[in-house]
C-alpha cells in the first residue's frame, strides 16, 4: 500500500489517483445529529469564557469596587446569560456520556448506564446547591 | 510508535469537563442572575471567594475548564477545514490555557502560603 496511491509499478501503468472525498465547509448542517454534535463542540467556547470571566473577577479579588463593576457590567451580564444554556448544553451532553465513558461492573452484572448517568445528575443538583447555598451564606459567616 | 502527548491532553479535556459540567452552571447562576438581582451582595461574595478553599476551588475552575475549551475547540476547526494550520492552533490554545493557569495560580496562591 503506497499513501498516495499513483506510483507506478511493474505491472502496467500508475492506477488511478487515490480519491479524496472533499469535505464541504457546512457538512455540520446537513443532519440535525451533525447539527448537534458541532453544537455540542461549541459549548467549549462558552465554557473557556466564563472561565476566562472568572480570572478577570479574581484579578479584582483585592479591589472591592472594580470587582462590584465587573458584576454589575451590562455586557458582562449579556454575555453570561448567553452562556447560561450553553453550558447547561454541556452538562447535559457530559453527564448523559458518562456511562459510555465509566463502565462499572458489580460482579458479574454491568451498572446499567441509567445509573451512572442518574448519579452524575444528582451530584450536580447537589453541588449546585451547595455552591449557591455557599455564596448566598458564606460572607455572612465571615 | 511515536510517543504521543494525546493521554495528558485528553485528561485534562476530561478533568475540565467534568469541573465545567458540575460548577459552572450554579456560577453563572450567581454572577449574572443573585448577584445583580441583590439577592448576593458583590462585597460579601468578594470576601467569600477569598477564603483559600473558595481559592483553590477558582483556581480548578479557570484552568481545567480552559484546558478542555483548547482540547474541544482545537478538535471542532480540523472538523471545520482548518487542518493545514492544526499545530499553530494547538500551540495557541494550549498556550492560552497555560498562560491563564499561571496568572490563575499567581493570584490566587500567595494569600494561602505566604
Amino acid at each position: 500500500m503506497t499513501s498516495d496511491g499513483n506510483v507506478p509499478t511493474a505491472a502496467g501503468p500508475a492506477p488511478a489517483k487515490q480519491y479524496i472525498r472533499k469535505m464541504p465547509a457546512d457538512w455540520w448542517l446537513k443532519k440535525p445529529a451533525y447539527t448537534r454534535y458541532m453544537v455540542r463542540e461549541m459549548t467549549c467556547l462558552f465554557v473557556g469564557g466564563y472561565a476566562m470571566f472568572l480570572l478577570m473577577l479574581i484579578a479584582r479579588l483585592d479591589k472591592p469596587e472594580e470587582f462590584a463593576a465587573l458584576l454589575a457590567n451590562p455586557v458582562a451580564i449579556a454575555l453570561q446569560l448567553i452562556a447560561l444554556p450553553m453550558a447547561i448544553y454541556h452538562s447535559v451532553t457530559w453527564f448523559n456520556l458518562t456511562p459510555k465513558v465509566l463502565v462499572i461492573w458489580r460482579g458479574e452484572e454491568k451498572v446499567p448506564g441509567i445509573l451512572i448517568a442518574g448519579a452524575h445528575y444528582a451530584g450536580w443538583l447537589a453541588v449546585s446547591a451547595g455552591l449557591v447555598y455557599f455564596a448566598i451564606s458564606g460572607g455572612a459567616d465571615g | 510508535m511515536a510517543r504521543s502527548n494525546e493521554p495528558a491532553f485528553w485528561s485534562l479535556f476530561s478533568a475540565g469537563g467534568m469541573v465545567a459540567a458540575f460548577l459552572i452552571p450554579a456560577a453563572i447562576v450567581i454572577t449574572a442572575l443573585l448577584v445583580p438581582a441583590g439577592k448576593i451582595d458583590a462585597e460579601n461574595l468578594r470576601l467569600t471567594l477569598g477564603h483559600p478553599i473558595a481559592r483553590l476551588l477558582l483556581l480548578a475552575m479557570v484552568s481545567l475548564p480552559l484546558f478542555h475549551w483548547a482540547h474541544r475547540f482545537r478538535f471542532a476547526l480540523v472538523d471545520l477545514g482548518l487542518k493545514k494550520a492544526k499545530l499553530p492552533i494547538a500551540i495557541l490554545f494550549y498556550g492560552t490555557a497555560l498562560g491563564s493557569t499561571i496568572c490563575a495560580a499567581y493570584l490566587l496562591l500567595p494569600p494561602i502560603f505566604g
